[in-house]
């Protein structure tokens, strides 16, 4: 806790004359979980995939475990994103290989980091199908067989299947069924306390945040508007729009 | 013969594709592109190969053309006669004999020496098509040593067959480093593109791209620690023959089932029964030797 | 242990007019170690936001809370939530879980995120399940589907399962039969018999009159009541 693992300076993303996002600065330590939510359009996705390194930000420092991300060859950025890194898309279909079969989309990671042992790679995609409640007799089926839930639960077992350090989630939990949302965030909750995992969530569900991030940080129109403690942006929130959000969430 | 140029291309043509080769020898493994030029054969038909034995032949050379293993199929002989027509070189069947040897689909069984040049006809050369089919991207893959798409191909092998039933065009890395598709030869040929004392050259016409394989390259072929690759080939002997060594293919002699193995190689198959050497059909089937 | 000084609070709600309602005002009390003192006042004086800015669930606006040392107003999140898991302890009126995990997982999970061994945990949490009177078959099933006692009961379990130097209860007793009350206070009389600095809200008269060595009323620091 010495340290944290990804500080984030002045970070600004245009699109044009138009702002992605702009002035974003934090620090994300170990075995944190930062919840980023605001409406759709407020530069949530585009700061994540700024931070991810899947876009160039025009200005601003983001630092990984003491190392500039921006700076870094291509290379090492690829050789994290496939290793401490991990990134959960929206769409199941962007995260994942749709044409070769379940264990081996499991698997993808562990041979890109030097597994040769069929019989052991076999073994690991059946104990990640498991913790994301697929059968394993569908071990061998392609993701286009699978339902939009099983195939975003897969794409999750393939991301942290190598014990990554910094998991970016982009509304991983957007298309998923009620029940293995609640299964799937308490998955989330056990990684990230066993193995000290620190998560950036982008999401527009206030509901998710509040069970799985320590801290929030509320987005408008690119910049960010208020940033705390989770159930104290959630519960005491000071600014107007944040008060709007949270009042705006429908009560079941 | 006047009417052409040497070998048919133009000097500075060859210099270009030279310049490819030199290249390529000089990174084992990785694919060059060339601006390959329309050839007078249909590509597919070794437009590839025969741009590279074009820009190496010399009037001193000897060819030997081969396609499958065989020196007496049409496109081995079209290709012969190609250069015959264009460089007047000395053309052999002989492995032995050839100083440059082009070939589709097979790698001789008789040992190649240094004195050799080894041309390959490659359709595609890229090996990460299969699961990846964005070109920028695999390129981008190669570049950053990203091989992992590799190991899923034979996972997904293993997944759906029990073993890994890729038989040709086997993948296999060059010298720790470059992932390489060996042109869709057996995989039976697979260690012989290992410690070669010949030059291999790899050439995809379509494909614009040439590969090569310096003298004594080390080549491994791709596997798991519990699925350890295996050079396999039908389990007879030759019937010709009886070569138990060589790479055989199958022959239906008749409509009632009736079949029989020979060498693919038939330069080497020939010369084992000039040597005497008689597989289990040697008698009846004497003029097929021949 | 836990120190408030002068501590003051308003809410400014941006999207009714920026009208700004001030609930709190000059609110100070200590609680020392071994002590428990009970906040006391007319419903709407304030006894829940002051809880609430103790644990840091509302921003205070002016003012110092110091827990353990630690100074609360103006922290980092991140200490906030390190004093939360370490030092500050919390049982409310109501249980916010994920749904589908086990009682035994929600009350071990303080120690879990100690680092303490799954095994240890567990058993440590099912010993206080079975002082509390959950029946064992109710244990591997989600608390989301008990009744409110039982719930209450969970949360407790939660906030004793780790020996917190400091602890908020907020209504502990509430909704509990007779037995099961008998046993929170015993809980409570033991943390205070290890140290534990208790700050509480008790409606349950006798149960305040039991446990707690002082009661400080909220009302005086309530703006627009004490004046």
């Amino acid at each position: 806790m010495s340290a944290p693992i990804l500080s984030v300076r002045g970070l600004e993303r245009r699109y044009g004359a138009r702002i992605g996002c702009t002035g974003i600065g934090f620090d994300l330590w170990p075995g944190e979980v930062l919840g980023i939510v605001g409406e759709s359009g407020s530069g949530k996705s585009t700061l994540l995939s700024c931070l991810a390194g899947h876009q160039r930000p025009e200005a601003g420092r983001v630092t990984y475990d003491g190392r500039d991300v921006l700076a870094m060859a291509e290379t090492e950025r690829r050789r994290l994103a496939r290793t401490e890194w991990a990134y959960v898309h929206q769409h199941a279909r962007d995260g994942l290989r749709m044409g070769v079969s379940a264990g081996a989309n499991v698997g993808e990671r562990l041979m890109a980091t030097g597994a040769r042992h069929y019989g052991r790679l076999r073994a690991q995609a059946i104990d990640w199908l498991d913790r994301v409640e697929i059968d394993q007799t569908r071990i061998d089926d392609r993701p286009t067989a699978f339902s939009g839930g099983m195939q975003q639960r897969l794409q999750i077992a393939r991301n942290l299947v190598t014990g990554p350090r910094l998991v970016f989630m982009d509304e991983p939990t957007g298309g998923l069924d009620v029940s293995v949302q609640a299964r799937l965030l308490d998955l989330l909750r056990g990684l990230v306390r066993d193995m000290g995992l620190s998560v950036i969530i982008v999401t527009h569900d206030l509901a998710v945040v509040r069970l799985l991030a320590d801290r929030l940080m509320v987005m408008k129109s690119g910049r960010v508007v208020e940033q705390g403690l989770t159930d104290q942006v959630l519960d005491d929130p000071q600014h107007a729009y944040t008060q709007l959000l949270v009042s705006s969430v429908l009560q079941v | 013969m006047s009417d052409y140029n040497f070998a048919y291309l133009d000097e500075q043509t060859k210099r270009m594709i030279r310049r490819a080769i030199l290249k390529a020898l000089a990174i084992p493994g990785y694919q060059v592109p060339f601006a390959s030029r329309e050839m007078p054969m249909p590509y597919g038909w070794g437009t590839g190969g025969v741009q590279l034995t074009a820009a190496c032949l010399t009037p001193d050379d000897c060819l030997k053309v081969i396609d499958q293993g065989a020196d007496d199929t049409t496109n081995a002989v079209s290709i012969r006669k190609f250069f015959q027509r264009t460089a007047g070189v000395a053309v052999t069947q002989a492995t032995r004999e050839a100083t440059l040897i082009q070939t589709r689909h097979r790698i001789p069984e008789t040992p190649l020496t240094e004195d050799q040049v080894l041309v390959y006809q490659v359709p595609i050369p890229e090996p990460l098509r299969f699961l990846e089919p964005r070109e920028t991207e695999t390129r981008k893959m190669h570049e950053l040593e990203e091989y992992g798409l590799m190991h899923v191909k034979l996972y997904e092998d293993i997944a759906r067959h029990g073993q890994i039933a890729t038989s040709y065009a086997y993948p296999v890395k060059v010298e720790g480093r470059y992932v390489m598709d060996p042109s869709p030869i057996p995989k039976f040929d697979n260690p012989k593109l290992s410690d070669c004392p010949a030059i291999q050259l790899f050439g995809a016409g379509r494909e614009q791209r040439i590969y090569a394989l310096p003298p004594y390259t080390q080549v491994v072929s791709l596997d798991f620690d519990d699925y350890p690759f295996e050079a396999s080939k039908p389990d007879h002997d030759c019937d010709l023959c009886g070569a138990s060594d060589s790479y055989l293919d199958e022959v239906i002699t008749d409509d009632r089932g009736g079949r029989m193995f020979v060498c693919s190689d038939t330069d080497f198959c020939a010369g084992r029964v000039r040597a005497g050497h008689a597989g289990r059909l040697a008698g009846r089937n004497k003029g097929a030797a021949a | 242990m836990i120190s408030v000084e002068n501590l003051s609070k308003s809410f400014t709600l941006h999207n009714q007019g920026g009208t700004v309602i001030p609930v709190m005002a000059g609110a100070s009390l200590h609680v020392g170690p071994g002590e428990c003192v009970g906040l006391v006042g007319q419903s709407g004086a304030g006894k829940s936001t002051l809880m609430r800015m103790i644990q840091g669930n509302y921003l205070a606006g002016a003012g110092s809370i110091r827990i353990a040392g630690t100074e609360l107003v103006g922290a980092e999140p991140r200490a906030v939530t390190r004093l939360r898991r370490e030092t500050l302890g919390h049982v409310s009126q109501f249980l916010r879980v994920l749904p589908r995990v086990p009682a035994v997982d929600v009350v071990a999970e303080p120690l879990r995120a100690l680092g303490t061994p799954e095994a240890e945990a567990r058993a440590r949490a099912e010993c206080l399940l079975w002082r509390l009177n959950i029946p064992r078959r109710l244990w591997s099933l989600s608390p989301t589907t008990f009744s409110g006692g039982e719930q209450q009961r969970v949360n407790i379990a939660r906030g004793f399962v780790h020996p917190f130097p400091c602890l908020l209860l907020d209504e502990p007793t509430a909704s509990l039969d007779a037995l099961n009350r008998e046993v929170v206070l015993t809980l409570i009389e033991e943390a205070k018999a290890r140290g534990a600095a208790i700050l509480g809200i008790f409606h349950d008269a006798p149960a305040r009159d039991r446990v707690c060595d002082r009661l400080v009323d909220v009302t005086a620091c309530t703006p627009g009541r004490a004046a």
